[in-house]
């Protein structure tokens, strides 16, 4: 689990083109979207085919990944528990 | 019926012309076909919010955008126009690559969000949180000049008091190593590239993001006047002079009232027969400068010219670089740009001194 | 009111007809042109319906009459169609008889080319004239050859609201007395870059669009391109012109919101139907139609209709998305649904928003769901695109 989070933090750095963050930057409870992070809903749409890419989730309404990407905590336990690779 | 002034500039190109006075930084480069812009530190003026999705021409064009509003001392404007000929191509080559590639799979949206002709255009808008008209066009030569044109329709009908005008266009890699193909650039083998006069067929490429921002007053900052600019997209060459005569009169000067003309050489041996027609014959006796040897040619270099015919009314001075031939004057009080594009999209602009600025 | 700009002909192809006419019979007869994807090799095409024009690029090429060397995409094909039926209807014989000019919109321009022979173009130097069909004005040039116009020629992109933004500026060319004459619409054609594009934004439904609905779940694509004919008054006067109707308003603004959503209250909206609204000097209750943009993306239909309703309050007129036909065909939409919304003041008719069933949650707004004939003095039509793009139109009657 602290081995997907710490493989999340630098994906979505990389993935969104997060230049000035680091993955320490990042806390497990930070929320990503709104105040936290400032993710939008088209970083959420990335998110989306990232989880499909890397892991073989698919999530196929976008409403879906609130819940999921609300941090990296709740992001790396959906992961965990559903991924297919 | 107001008339239009260019109060502040902003250019990013291939040369040193963003921190600059005018071309003192200026130097020929003709060891390379395709010309890059001279990068500001875009992250000086852009936050990190919004500079992570932002392609080389949407960064450029916001940066000079700013640069024209601030010289004019203005922090929101009425309008909002651009042209590009080619729009946002890295992100459009990055996404259809990815289609191709990819076989449709695993895609994401931000490169087509961001390929949009209009998203240079969005951005500023964005960043200003400016809700007036925004408009992009995007014909091949004229894609500026088309700008310019529905500029000067809203001053005429006094509907703004300010607008933003710009030309945007960024080279990407393989566009340009499919206009190498196609024969549009010179090839490796010639090198040192010519320009003026022109030996061969095709052209040194460039990019670049020319911003002005005009109003319906003369201020400070007032730079000269656009007194004129009109488009033609098919001009037979033996009917050139006649239009440019018409052109002139429209706007109540003759060829003789000329201080100068900025001219569009490319460097295509062919497309230099239109500009030799006019300078050669009835524009012979007059300073004639270009441009393209410096900025590269692209769709929307000429607003990279008209930059130059701002800045010589502005500073009264004629930097060598830019000559095509001897001729000097006292004062350039007139100045009449010329460009088309493979014998289309031909343009006229007209740039007259104000009398206050002096 | 100010009567505005004369339009004396119009021309069109899409997924619902290739004339006018057969246009006009689709959409009274609830034939729609949704269907599965036959001319583009896509994955998608099990799970995407789109507004497709079943005539292959080979039979354009020979309705055109086009050259075996011609380097036309589709995308400047179908305008060359559109625009030649324009200017036939405005019984136009000598085209340069009057200063004219063509302005055009298209998103992405000839992209169809570009994406079938990306890489091939080093393999096969027989296909390297699409090189320069890619740019968006290209398919302007060569919509103007076909007609032969050598004047004021531009093309607008400003992704879905761009022919609106031709019209705007076609009417302003006009009042200000530039042209006497201009042929202005949109042309877009059905490319894999688009497809796959709002597929990346999750707002491609899977099954027929259907705009206001509280359970829609995206947009159709389609593809096609439609002209006016806009005519000076002395023009009119002197050749005794028919008269279809008028552009009598116009306006754009920008959201200023974000990249591609539409703003939660519809700013930029409601800030275009306001401008508009203003040049033709009507006010709230002389708008007997309103032709939605109404793509059917959750995003869309909510903002637009906000804005509607800080427009017109609980007095909203009747109003439809003609999109459940037709698809969403991009920069081209707003020349169709000019074309749509003059047929609707010549034959007092509203056309149904097709596949609504259930109200939105968020208002109390209902679509125009059947065909609807009453007196139709006014045609309210709105396009919204990318980067903010707002732009509405106004089209009044002829007499």
């Amino acid at each position: 689990m602290e081995a997907v989070k710490q493989e999340l933090k630098e994906k979505i750095i990389s993935v969104l083109n997060l230049e000035d963050v680091n993955p320490e930057d990042i806390k497990d409870t930070d929320p990503l979207f709104g105040a936290g992070l400032g993710l939008d809903s088209i970083d959420a749409l990335e998110l989306i085919v990232m989880l499909d890419k890397d892991y073989g989730i698919k999530l196929l309404d976008p409403k879906e990944g609130k819940a999921i990407f609300e941090s990296i905590e709740t992001m790396a336990k959906y992961i965990s528990e559903n991924r297919t690779k | 019926m107001s008339k239009c002034y260019i109060n502040g500039t902003g250019c990013i190109s291939a040369q040193r012309t963003f921190d600059t006075v005018f071309l003192e930084a200026a130097e020929v480069n003709n060891q390379e076909n395709v010309l890059t812009i001279k990068d500001p530190v875009y992250k000086n003026y852009i936050s990190p919010g919004a500079i992570r999705r932002m392609g080389k021409g949407v960064k450029a064009g916001i940066v000079a955008s700013s640069q024209a509003m601030q010289e004019a001392g203005l922090e929101n404007v009425d309008a909002i126009i651009t042209g590009t000929g080619m729009g946002c191509m890295e992100d459009s080559e990055k996404f259809l690559k990815a289609i191709i590639d990819n076989n449709e799979s695993f895609l994401t949206p931000t490169s087509f969000i961001q390929s949009t002709h209009n998203t240079v255009g969005a951005q500023i808008a964005l960043g200003l949180k400016c809700t007036g008209y925004n408009f992009t066009y995007v014909q091949n030569a004229v894609s500026f000049e088309s700008s310019l044109l529905d500029a000067s329709l809203q001053f005429a009908s006094d509907e703004i008091e300010n607008v933003l005008v710009g030309g945007i266009d960024e080279t990407v890699e393989y566009t340009m190593s499919l206009f190498k193909l196609a024969g549009y650039i010179k090839t490796e083998s010639e090198k040192p590239y010519q320009i003026f006069p022109a030996k061969s067929k095709g052209v040194v490429y460039g990019e670049g993001a020319t911003f002005f921002l005009l109003e319906n007053k003369i201020t400070s900052s007032t730079y000269a006047e656009l007194a004129g600019v009109e488009i033609i997209n098919k001009l037979p060459i033996e009917e050139a002079e006649q239009k440019l005569n018409q052109f002139l009169a429209e706007n109540n000067c003759r060829i003789s009232d000329l201080d100068a003309v900025v001219l569009g050489y490319n460097g295509d041996i062919d497309d230099e027969i239109y500009f030799k027609n006019l300078a050669e014959n009835c524009l012979k006796n007059i300073t004639q400068l270009y441009y393209k040897h410096l900025s590269g040619a692209y769709h929307t270099a000429s607003a990279f010219g008209l930059w130059i015919g701002a800045k010589i009314i502005h500073t009264q001075e004629i930097p060598a670089i830019v000559r095509a031939n001897a001729i000097a004057k006292d004062q350039y009080n007139t100045i009449l740009l010329y460009n088309h594009h493979k014998g289309r999209d031909h343009s006229f602009t007209l740039l007259k001194r104000c009398q206050s600025t002096t | 009111m100010n009567q505005g700009v004369a339009i004396t002909g119009m021309g069109i192809i899409s997924a619902i007809g290739n004339t006018v006419e057969e246009n006009f019979t689709a959409l009274t007869n609830n034939k729609v042109g949704i269907s599965t994807i036959d001319n583009i090799v896509t994955i998608h095409s099990d799970s995407i319906k789109v507004g497709e024009i079943k005539k292959t690029n080979e039979a354009l090429v020979a309705e055109l009459g086009l050259p075996a060397d011609n380097n036309f995409s589709r995308t400047a094909m179908l305008g060359a169609i559109a625009a030649k039926q324009a200017v036939k209807n405005a019984g136009i014989t000598d085209i340069n008889e009057y200063k004219t000019g063509l302005i055009s919109s298209t998103s992405v321009g000839g992209m169809d080319m570009t994406e079938r022979y990306y890489y091939e173009y080093f393999k096969n130097s027989s296909i390297l004239k699409y090189v320069e069909s890619h740019d968006g004005g290209d398919s302007s040039q060569k919509i103007a050859d076909t007609l032969g116009i050598t004047g004021i020629v531009s093309t607008i992109s400003t992704a879905c609201s761009s022919a609106a933004n031709a019209i705007m500026l076609g009417a302003r060319l006009i009042k200000a007395g530039k042209l006497d004459r201009v042929i202005v619409g949109g042309t877009d054609a059905l490319a894999k870059f688009t497809i796959n594009g709002f597929k990346t934004l999750m707002i491609l439904s899977d099954t027929d669009n259907t705009p206001f609905d509280n359970e829609r779940k995206g947009l159709n694509l389609g593809e096609a391109a439609a002209y006016l004919v806009l005519e000076s008054d002395e023009v009119v006067r002197k050749e005794g012109k028919k008269v279809l109707a008028y552009v009598s308003g116009y306006g754009n603004a920008n959201d200023a919101y974000h990249q591609t959503a539409s703003s939660e209250n519809g700013d930029g909206a409601f800030l275009a139907m306001q401008k508009a609204m203003k040049v033709a000097g009507l006010g709230v209750d002389d708008i007997d139609y309103i032709n939605a943009h109404g793509t059917a993306t959750p995003n869309n239909d909510l903002s637009e209709g906000r804005a509607i309703i800080r427009m017109f309050g609980n007095k909203a007129p009747d109003f439809s998305s003609t999109k459940p036909f037709t698809g969403h065909t991009l920069a081209a939409a707003a020349a169709i649904e000019a074309v749509y919304s003059v047929l609707s003041l010549q034959n007092n008719v509203i056309f149904p928003n097709l596949n609504f069933k259930t109200p939105m949650s968020e208002f109390d707004l209902l679509p125009q769901t059947s065909l609807k004939h009453k007196p139709i003095q006014h045609v309210l039509s709105n396009s919204f695109g990318f980067g903010g793009n707002c732009s509405t139109l106004i089209f009044s009657k002829s007499e």
